[in-house]
């Protein structure tokens, strides 16, 4: 049952006066997460804008324990701590591990697909701002094409951004999905969801950044949504290895179209660089990702019929 | 009645662990260490031993499932040699700053490049600096007993604890070993208590970022800044020297079995020539200091067992009537001199040993040395009459420096 505004858990596990800056989609994605994910959880950190978020020695913003590790090594850090809490019988604690797409596809992935593989019992959240923001906005495998970023400055990023859900496909685990800040409710049940499932959970979140993409801090939830309308992040979910959209991205489906991505691409400073041949590169990314996606969720749907 | 058994270094490190009651064991094999993985795995699978094992993906996520289980309260172990202690580098710092009790053992195997899967010491010393203790062994005997106290020690002090010891010369020779009977390990080695409690009743963010300075908390009381908190490491480890010697004389005790804690001697008490070292290259030199005896030589050894935190004052108490000191090393600072002559020259300045010194590096990759090879550079060297108490470069032993 999807839950609605109004069943959402009431308490507040972020305390007012974190340290993200204005705006910041991850503060409003991390409020919902931990609300849905509710007390008895460890999460696991790395370095990165959640760290901070977190709160510098002595005070924590955070009312969930944290566990802060290295850049790479977020995916062991949970087989880690799943290990030790089974040692000890401690078996209803969930751990989570909330890493930067750059802690996740770049560095992080080893030990990620390393306990994927293992089928440790734990959730893996991407949240994905589409770049190193933490150390000032430079490139990651997960910064799309045409972004300038401080590591791409002249001839911005020359290729597409990794495709992690896939990578995570790979491991057949029970359950994947994508999220979006500026879709709260939808978010929410996806980590309600993924909390009573066991094995590897992966909910890859879409964080728009306003001082690492260059938008007004009002516009977050205007970036966050016209990513889903121009289908450049389709929301959706994966369950044992059926795929369905979800949410706005479902009745985009069913209504057939999408907006072009240049509605998406202008209103940023990152992709300003961008000419219009590589907007259509783009265009067409988006369009034969999206087809794909409709393909699968027909095909599953028929599946799931029959 | 503890009984005894035919078995290799790295069994015996394994039987150590089970006996400790090591509950998550994280390990990746590596040359010489695989066969110690191998039968904790048989250990855990057949029901042997009570433990989580995690088969990771590398050496950084080993350490790293260590930690976190440390973290929670579950006692941790792993082991791993050369590259694969080399692959661990950012989680050894992370280990000792996080002051989480761990053992790993480390079967000491010279680094690449060039590849080699023999024994030196180069891996373990160039972990030298991360504030873990650094324990090293001179037979399976020890090696089985060391990864008893080690648990003890780290769990008092709460720092990590490596448990060196030779590649192939002890993880893959055959040796009687005692094996010391389960109840009086349990009443040596209590469970573990974590340091932290990580759950939500007192919700904390465990390592977060620090500034340098000390800063309030939300009730205004002042806390430690980076600085504080690694003072407060430095101060556990200097605090360990008396914590390795007493757990050694307690185990000494209980079992009957005494490793010499910081440090161990052979035929000092008369002895004008020290040879000294660390591991089974000590247990040669023992040879050496004999047929140098037999040539009329008064030579003896010390062998250190502690090498982090560095004995000073033992090996001052141990050195101050030699005449010479003969450090044999199977590591070198490059650029420098061996590590142990490096520290122990340091240590000895200006207090009553005021002996000369030389160092030897011997045995890299494996290189074979004989006790009466050591005898014999020993006994060169007390005959040159350049031996004024000034600094000389390394000899380098068996090997063709031309
Ligand atoms: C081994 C290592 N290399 C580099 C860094 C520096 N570093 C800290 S945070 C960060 C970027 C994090 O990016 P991401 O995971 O995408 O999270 P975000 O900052 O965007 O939230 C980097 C490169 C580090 N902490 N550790
Ligand atoms: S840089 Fe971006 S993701 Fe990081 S805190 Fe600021 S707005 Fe949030």
């Amino acid at each position: 049952m999807p839950e609605t505004l109004f069943k959402i858990n009431a308490k507040e596990y972020i305390l007012p006066g974190n340290r993200s800056c204005q705006g910041c989609g991850l503060s409003l994605a991390y409020r919902m997460a931990l609300k849905a994910l509710r007390e008895k959880t460890i999460m696991v950190l790395g370095p990165s804008c959640l760290c901070v978020l977190h709160g510098l020695y002595p005070s924590t913003a955070v009312l969930i324990p944290g566990f802060n590790t290295t850049f790479a090594s977020a995916g062991a850090a949970a087989s880690g701590l799943v290990a030790g809490l089974r040692a000890l019988g401690r078996d209803n604690e969930t751990v989570c591990a909330f890493i930067g797409d750059g802690g996740t596809s770049d560095m992080g992935i080893q030990s990620l697909s390393g306990a994927a593989e293992r089928q440790t019992d734990f959730i893996y959240v991407c949240y994905d701002n589409e770049g190193y923001m933490n150390t000032g906005t430079q490139r990651s495998s997960a910064t799309p094409l045409g972004a300038i970023t401080t590591t791409t400055p002249i001839y911005t990023k020359e290729e597409h951004k990794k495709d992690l859900v896939r990578i995570m496909e790979a491991h057949e685990i029970p359950y994947i999905a994508t999220a979006n800040a500026a879709y709260p409710i939808d978010l929410y049940d996806k980590f309600v969801k993924a909390k009573k499932i066991k094995g590897t959970r992966y909910i890859h979140l879409f964080i728009p950044c306003p001082p690492g993409w260059g938008f007004p801090p009002k516009d977050t939830i205007k970036i966050g949504r016209l990513a889903v309308e121009t289908g450049v992040f389709p929301l959706f979910e994966i369950e044992n290895g059926k795929f369905h959209f979800t949410g706005r991205s479902r009745a985009l489906a069913e209504r057939g179209h999408k907006i072009p991505v240049s509605t998406y691409l202008e209103r940023q400073a990152r992709f300003q660089k961008m000419t219009p041949a590589q907007v259509n590169v783009f265009q067409q990314w988006v369009d034969r990702r999206w087809e794909d996606f409709l393909r699968r969720a027909e095909a599953d749907a028929k599946h799931f019929l029959s | 009645m503890s009984r005894v058994e035919i078995m290799t270094g790295n069994q015996a490190a394994a039987l150590g662990a089970r006996l400790a009651r090591v509950q998550v064991v994280a390990a990746y094999p590596i040359t010489p260490q695989t066969s110690l993985t191998e039968t904790l795995a048989q250990l855990i699978e057949s029901g042997e031993m009570q433990a989580e094992y995690i088969r990771v993906d590398g050496e950084h996520s080993a350490l790293t499932v260590c930690i976190a289980a440390s973290t929670i309260g579950a006692r941790a172990f792993t082991a791993t040699s050369a590259n694969g202690l080399l692959y661990m580098h950012e989680q050894i710092h992370w280990a000792a700053g996080s002051r989480l009790p761990i053992v790993m053992c480390c079967v000491n195997r010279g680094v690449g490049a060039p590849w080699t899967i023999f024994n030196d010491q180069q891996d373990s010393i160039s972990q030298r600096d991360t504030g873990w203790i650094q324990l090293y062994c001179r037979d399976n005997q020890e090696i089985i007993d060391t990864v008893i106290q080690a648990f003890r020690i780290a769990e008092t002090i709460y720092c990590p604890v490596m448990v060196c010891y030779d590649g192939f010369v002890l993880s893959h020779t055959l040796m009687p070993v005692e094996i010391p009977e389960e109840e009086k390990v349990d009443a040596f080695l209590p469970p573990y208590r974590p340091h932290t409690i990580l759950d939500d009743t007192n919700p904390r963010t465990i390592n977060p970022v620090m500034f340098a300075d000390l800063r309030a908390n939300a009730e205004g009381i002042l806390c430690d800044g980076y600085m504080e908190i690694r003072y407060k490491l430095e101060y556990a480890l200097k605090g360990a020297l008396k914590t390795i010697q007493d757990v050694s004389d307690e185990y000494a005790l209980v079992f009957g079995r005494d490793h010499g804690g910081l440090i161990w001697e052979y035929k000092t008490s008369d002895a004008e020539v020290i040879l000294t070292g660390m591991g089974s290259i000590a247990t040669e030199a023992t040879i050496a200091a004999d047929i140098l005896r037999e040539k009329g030589i008064p030579a003896g050894v010390v062998g250190i067992r502690a090498y982090r935190p560095f004995p000073t004052e033992a090996l001052i108490r141990a050195l101050k009537r030699a005449r010479s000191i003969h450090c044999l090393e199977k590591a070198v600072s490059y650029g420098f001199a061996g590590p142990v002559y490096t520290d122990l020259r340091a240590a000895l300045y200006g207090s009553e040993c005021d002996a000369q010194m030389q160092d030897y590096i011997t045995s890299l990759g494996g290189r074979d040395i004989q006790p009466s090879t050591i005898a014999e550079v020993v006994l060169n060297r007390i005959k040159s009459d350049a031996f004024d108490g000034r600094f000389r470069e390394p000899i380098w032993i068996n090997c063709r420096t031309e």
